[in-house]
């Protein structure tokens, strides 16, 4: 069979391809989620408009993105099933249990208060509504955790053992699967990604009314939450990503070796900025290199030796048999510069934003903006320059507001391929996991499908949040700011038109 | 009873609730083009279950994710074998779920009549196609001594399951037709009761052949008794309807529901999967269960989780629970 189309390959293809497109939505579900509850909050306790407006500005948008989130999920939970069912049956008795905690602990939270939500403006008093954002928040983050743990045990396998008698890994400890260090770590770098690329979205779009004057009042409240956001995640995601990189070092250290084309042990070992030539044969055609900082980035120090992919590729064929471990290095070494230029890219953006925004400094009192105008962004007295550079800025941002996606995609795509051949590290191998029974047409049916399917519903995703973002914060009427008093509904008017109807 | 039985009961409980709740969103579907006559009570008929059909769809995602976790051999087997059907369903559920939330994001009719012909077509085929599925997996199909699905996607397309899916496919529109006489006002209401009468023969005609097949097939006692169940409910439930008595009839639509899969699983039992080859290549509640302590943990889990969600999703249920008719759709958005 053509290898380029055998079951595995095109098996493979599907996952990255659904996963990525997937992880598109989840990041920004996950963040807009938080920031609409805060908005929301913000309005219940001071009932200022602009944060009403603000949260419904952002909230429909959040609808628009959470409802592909959830669609594409439904595929990530029986994919597993469908193409990978010898690794269904080898870890299901593991990985099953984080999935089904997932879906019988927070897919319902979700989906029920987001309902609640939805439909809930003129149903329910303005506290209750707000705390069903709440929920629907803390939902999002119970599932990322827990799914987080299933596949934080793809790559480090811990609290099971072995069953020769049954083929399998039986779960031993339950507890350990939940709290073990690669699970932590990855919870937290992933969750504070998430916070990055929501509040780069948010930022972007702000600074896109702004730059036109429009909207002032609620997107300059929402340029600060994004800024104020974006870079408590940036600086929190770049720390995480150090403590990340740290447990991978010590328990996939291929992966890391592989991220930095790092072919023999090197002691102090540099960290590679950017590599030219062919990556995939070797490291020779360097261009720029920091001394001592891969030994830094694994071990704290600038010295320790750092082994290299011919190292450990030689110490897993001792210890697994015959074989070749090394991922796909070009893909790994280039996701792992993508994932952080993008992130970090976007993370500088920010900073400059908040200093840009500050309320004071040596800007005179006359270049000072109030709550109806854009903020200046002047560095200088000099207007027109000012108002250039303003622009600048504002164009940046907008630019800049799907940095992170591209840099969330990077990094999944890193963190998996650079775990190959292993779906369970050091336990199973991909090839091994795939289902016997389904064909190669079945396959490349879905595949197709799939991918057909989702660049369809990506364009009119985009059309519409192009759409709505446009359009812009709605006007407020009478019953936005006299929302109901009891649970149901209090209108006298029974048949007055609901809040929202599909 | 070993903890797998426990499971066995479980798994079963949340395909019910699957199939009690999307039973009616999906028959809400259907009727988007078999009663309402014009966009204002298509809408209506959408917004009945517009806050709620999201909650109900995670009840798949449970009994699906609960499977892989109590009875990965089961899960495997099943979503691997039942490949092609399986990849249709999602689709459907794909288009489904974002036709809800993106129809009224544009006023062109070409956008929303697309997207209502999404709803009703992404509807019909999953209501018609886990009973196919369901008919399937209690018939038996061709399962090898390694747990494989051997068969193609035509040998599941037999008499029994088709019949199978057409009991869903009728059972689960008459459910919604019940639910939208219970959840609407006006003319609608009235013509919702009148298509529930319709249904609910068809249904009866459908569902006693099926089951009575699955009763002679493989039926005992209990089996019979959980027939015997449904069948009276079902008329039970065309009587009330008759009577103008929705919740009731609501309730009885429900029950036959519960019945009609309580007699599925009761005739599976103990097996999860038969092998139509070799009986001794049967998936079984031991065969294709977890660990034990895997199990534990679960039931941990569900105890606490299942009642928690009941309570809340009933509480939306509550919360909605005004009727609506075309006066309440706003035009704009």
């Amino acid at each position: 069979m053509d290898l380029a189309l055998a079951p595995e390959t095109l098996a493979r293809w599907q996952f990255g391809i659904t996963t990525v497109y997937h992880f598109l939505f989840v990041p920004l579900t996950i963040s807009l989620a938080a920031l609409v509850a805060g908005l929301e909050t913000a309005w219940v306790r001071t009932g200022k408009e602009k944060y009403l407006k603000a949260t419904k500005f952002w909230g429909k948008l959040f609808l628009i993105n959470i409802a592909m989130g959830v669609v594409t999920g439904l595929v990530q939970e029986f994919q597993f099933g469908m193409n990978w069912s010898d690794y269904s049956r080898f870890v299901g008795d593991v990985f099953g249990a984080p999935l089904a905690f997932e879906a019988l602990i927070a897919f319902f939270f979700e989906s029920t208060f987001i309902g609640l939500w939805i439909f809930g403006w003129d149903k329910l008093p303005k506290k209750i509504h707000c705390f069903c954002m709440w929920m629907v928040s803390i939902g999002t983050i119970l599932s990322a955790y827990f799914i987080l743990a299933a596949n934080s045990w793809m790559q480090h396998p811990v609290g099971y053992k072995y069953n020769a008698a049954t083929g399998r890994a039986e779960l031993t400890d339950f507890w350990k699967v939940l709290t073990q260090d690669t699970t932590l770590v990855v919870v937290f770098h992933t969750l504070t990604a998430a916070f990055l690329t929501g509040a780069a979205f948010m930022v972007g779009i702000a600074a896109y009314h702004l730059m036109r004057k429009k909207h002032v009042k609620v997107m300059r409240t929402s340029l600060r939450l994004g800024l104020i956001t974006l870079v408590i995640a940036g600086a929190l995601t770049a720390l995480s990503g150090d403590q990340l990189g740290k447990v991978m070092f010590r328990q996939q250290p291929m992966k890391m070796a592989a991220a930095e084309a790092l072919w023999d042990k090197e002691a102090p070992a540099p960290f590679s900025v950017f590599a030219y030539g062919d990556v995939d044969k070797g490291h020779n055609k360097v261009a720029v290199e920091i001394p001592g900082l891969l030994s830094f980035l694994a071990h704290d120090d600038f010295s320790s030796p750092v082994p290299g992919i011919n190292d450990v590729n030689k110490s897993e064929q001792q210890k697994y048999g015959p074989g070749d471990y090394r991922p796909n290095i070009p893909v790994a070494y280039w996701g792992f510069r993508w994932m952080i230029g993008f992130g970090m890219a976007s993370f500088a953006v920010g900073l400059a934003g908040l200093w840009l925004t500050r309320k004071k400094f040596w800007l005179a009192p006359g270049l000072r903006t109030g709550d109806e105008e854009p903020p200046n962004l002047a560095l200088t007295k000099n207007k027109v320059l000012g108002v250039r550079l303003s622009k600048a800025y504002w164009s940046l941002a907008f630019v800049t507001l799907g940095f992170p996606l591209i840099a969330n995609s990077w990094g999944w795509i890193f963190t998996e391929m650079g775990r190959q051949p292993w779906v369970v590290y050091g336990v199973l191998k991909t090839s091994s996991a795939v289902s016997p029974g389904v064909s190669q047409g079945e396959v490349l049916t879905s595949m197709t499908v799939f991918t057909l399917l989702y660049a369809i519903l990506a364009v009119i995703e985009v059309r519409l949040l192009v759409k709505y973002v446009k359009a812009g914060p709605p006007e407020l009427t009478d019953d936005d700011l006299n929302p109901p008093t009891k649970i149901g509904g209090d209108h006298a008017d029974a048949d007055r038109p609901m809040a929202f109807s599909y | 009873m070993e903890l797998h039985d426990v499971w066995f009961i479980l798994i079963a409980v949340l395909w019910t609730g699957y199939f009690f709740l999307e039973g009616f969103d999906f028959g809400i579907g259907v009727l988007t083009k078999l009663l309402a006559r014009d966009r204002p009570e298509r809408r209506v008929l959408i917004n009945t279950i517009g806050p709620v059909w999201d909650g109900n769809e995670v009840w798949l995602l449970s009994a699906g994710g609960a499977t892989f976790a109590a009875f990965p051999e089961w899960y495997a087997t099943l979503f691997s074998g039942f490949y092609l059907p399986l990849l249709l369903i999602l689709l459907c559920l794909i288009l489904r779920g974002v036709a809800f939330e993106y129809r009224v994001k544009r006023d062109e009719e070409r956008w929303q009549r697309n997207w209502e012909h999404a709803i009703f077509w992404c509807s019909l085929l999953p209501a018609f196609l886990w009973g196919v599925a369901f008919g399937n997996i209690v018939r038996g199909v061709q399962i090898d001594a390694h747990k494989e699905y051997v068969g193609s996607v035509l040998d599941l397309l037999n008499p029994y399951a088709l019949l199978g899916g057409l009991v869903t496919l009728s059972l689960f529109t008459f459910h919604g037709a019940v639910f939208a006489s219970l959840k609407t006002l006006g003319d609608i209401r009235e013509r919702a009761r009148r298509t529930a009468t319709v249904l609910g023969l068809i249904t009866a005609v459908l569902a006693v052949g099926f089951l009575g097949w699955t009763q002679l097939d493989k039926g005992d006692t209990s089996s019979l008794v959980a027939m015997i169940v449904a069948v009276l409910a079902l008329a039970a439930g065309l009587v009330m309807n008759r009577l103008g008595r929705e919740g009731w009839s609501f309730a009885f639509s429900g029950v036959t529901i519960v019945a009609a899969v309580a007699m599925l699983f009761l005739t599976l039992f103990p097996n999860v999967m038969p092998s139509s080859l070799n009986e001794s290549w049967n998936l079984t509640v031991s065969n294709a269960s977890s660990s034990a302590y895997t199990l534990k943990i679960m039931t941990w889990c569900a105890g606490i989780a299942t009642p928690l969600v009941l309570l809340y999703q009933g509480w939306t249920y509550w919360v909605f629970r005004k009727r609506i008719g075309t006066q309440h759709i706003a035009d704009a958005h």
